[in-house]
């Protein structure tokens, strides 16, 4: 069987996988890293969101071995050692930026793509188009894009979170 | 999904001895619609040859074209201020494929190969005028595009390259479903030096087309005026649960006028 070698959250993995292995399985089934969900398993929804070489990906829609000597972070890999919470997941938390928490993962990882690619700024449009990926069927988005706009300045080190 | 072997070569000829020597082995690029179509079983591969390590990607742009690597994201398109200088319309074009997780993986080669009635991209290479590169020839936009999933490719032939002339002026307009972010209409408008183009996708049963109607008359007078009073027949256009044919005939007309406005 085909091996992959890739790095995930910090920690170099080697695998047996079959040629239709998808990533978010190796990453769930193989891995044991749960976090990652898989909603529609049809490229539409986003829950499976993960970062490959430091950018936001369907992992559903990715092949295990197409990631082959590759870096991925999961939604494991985003707080500290000591349980510290990355501005974002802090972010969402303060805001109510979740509810039944199915589509949280995916969403956290595709806002954290999109503040760090752009450090001139986001309008609140230009985080609904950025999330467009991204579906949730609880919160209607609002708090979402609230938290993603106070995490901005957190994650860019103008400020940090305060309650609103 | 049926399993398959992988392969990832690193060098070109032998991506295209792997696809030759096997009817059934299948290229691979972003895997944005070919993973998809493995997974409802509707093609069963016995290789699948990963195009990634072929050194295909990269924009490299000139006086007068815009040469395109086929395995560049959506994405790098998008991204690229050379694009967005030579050809502003391209690099928007690549920003309103489907989402960033999309677009990240999304390339060029895929799209053009692959040939969805509903994608953007080939309406921009037949209203440029692109010229699609091979592993064994170019072929000429006009030449390109056979209908719906229909291209020139023969069985195992391999894009490389597009090079896009860079026009006098150009916009897209797309009308997106609002569910899969495909053109339910697009148009594509180009004015070059030798008279405008005009390419429509998403609309017809047989993929991208141009709209010989528009061309004569922004030819003669480059406004939106200029179109105001062309009716698009609905014939051999597609009517879904999304828009019944008129309604995208209408459209066209709707696209093509913003889209000059737009340039
Ligand atoms: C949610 C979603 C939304 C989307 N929205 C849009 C949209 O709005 N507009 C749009 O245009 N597209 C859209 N797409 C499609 C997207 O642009 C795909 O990336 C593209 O159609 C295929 O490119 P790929 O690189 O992923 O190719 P793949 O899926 O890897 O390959 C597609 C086909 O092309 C062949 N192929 C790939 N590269 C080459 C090559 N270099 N030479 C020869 N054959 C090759 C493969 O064998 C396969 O048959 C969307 C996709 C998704 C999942
Ligand atoms: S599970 Fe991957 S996009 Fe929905
Ligand atoms: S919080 Fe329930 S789907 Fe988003």
């Amino acid at each position: 069987m085909p091996q992959v070698t890739l790095t995930v959250n910090g920690k170099s993995h080697t695998v047996e996988v079959e040629g239709r292995t998808l990533l978010v399985e190796l990453l769930r089934e193989k891995l044991g890293l749960t976090g990652t969900h898989v909603g529609c398993d049809t490229s539409q929804c986003g829950a499976c969101t993960v970062h490959l070489n430091g950018t936001s990906v369907k992992s559903c829609t990715t092949l295990a071995l197409q990631a082959d000597g590759g870096v991925v972070t999961t939604i494991e890999g985003l707080a500290a050692a000591d349980g510290t919470l990355h501005p974002m997941q802090e972010a969402f938390r303060e805001h109510h930026a979740l509810q039944c928490g199915f589509c949280t993962p995916g969403m956290v990882m595709s806002a954290v793509d999109l503040v760090n690619s752009n450090p001139q700024g986001l309008s609140e449009s230009d985080i609904r188009h950025g999330l467009e990926g991204n579906l949730c069927r609880c919160t209607g988005y609002h708090n979402i894009v609230k938290a993603v706009a106070a995490a901005w300045p957190v994650m860019h080190g103008k400020e940090t979170v305060a309650a609103e | 999904m049926y399993d398959f072997a992988y392969e990832k070569p690193t060098a070109l000829a032998a991506a295209v001895a792997s696809l030759a020597g096997d009817m059934d082995a299948k290229a691979l690029a972003g895997g944005q619609t070919f993973i998809p179509v493995l997974k409802q079983r509707l093609n069963k591969p016995t290789t699948v040859v990963d195009l990634a390590a072929l050194g295909l990607v990269g924009i490299t742009v000139t006086a007068d074209s815009v040469t395109i690597g086929a395995m560049t994201t959506h994405g790098e398109v998008a991204l690229s201020a050379a694009v967005q200088k030579a050809i502003p319309a391209l690099a928007n074009l690549a920003s309103m494929i489907g989402d960033w997780q999309v677009r990240h993986r999304g390339t060029i080669g895929g799209s053009l190969a692959n040939n969805d009635p509903s994608a953007c991209y080939p309406s921009a290479v037949l209203a440029l005028g692109a010229t699609i590169v091979t592993d064994r020839r170019s072929i000429a936009a006009d030449d390109y595009f056979q209908g719906m999933f229909t291209t020139a490719l023969e069985q195992g032939e391999i894009i490389t390259k597009v090079i896009f002339p860079i026009p006098q002026k150009a916009a897209y307009q797309k009308f997106r479903n609002p569910a899969s972010r495909y053109a339910m209409v697009g148009v594509f408008v180009a004015k070059t030096a030798a008279g405008v183009r005009v390419a429509v996708t998403g609309a017809a049963q047989g993929g991208v087309f141009r709209h010989a109607a528009f061309e004569a008359a922004l030819s003669a007078n480059f406004s939106p005026d200029a179109i105001a009073g062309i009716a698009t027949s609905a014939d051999d256009l597609n009517s879904d649960i999304h828009a019944s044919a008129e309604y995208r005939a209408h459209l066209i007309g709707v696209m093509a006028k913003r889209a000059v406005a737009g340039t």
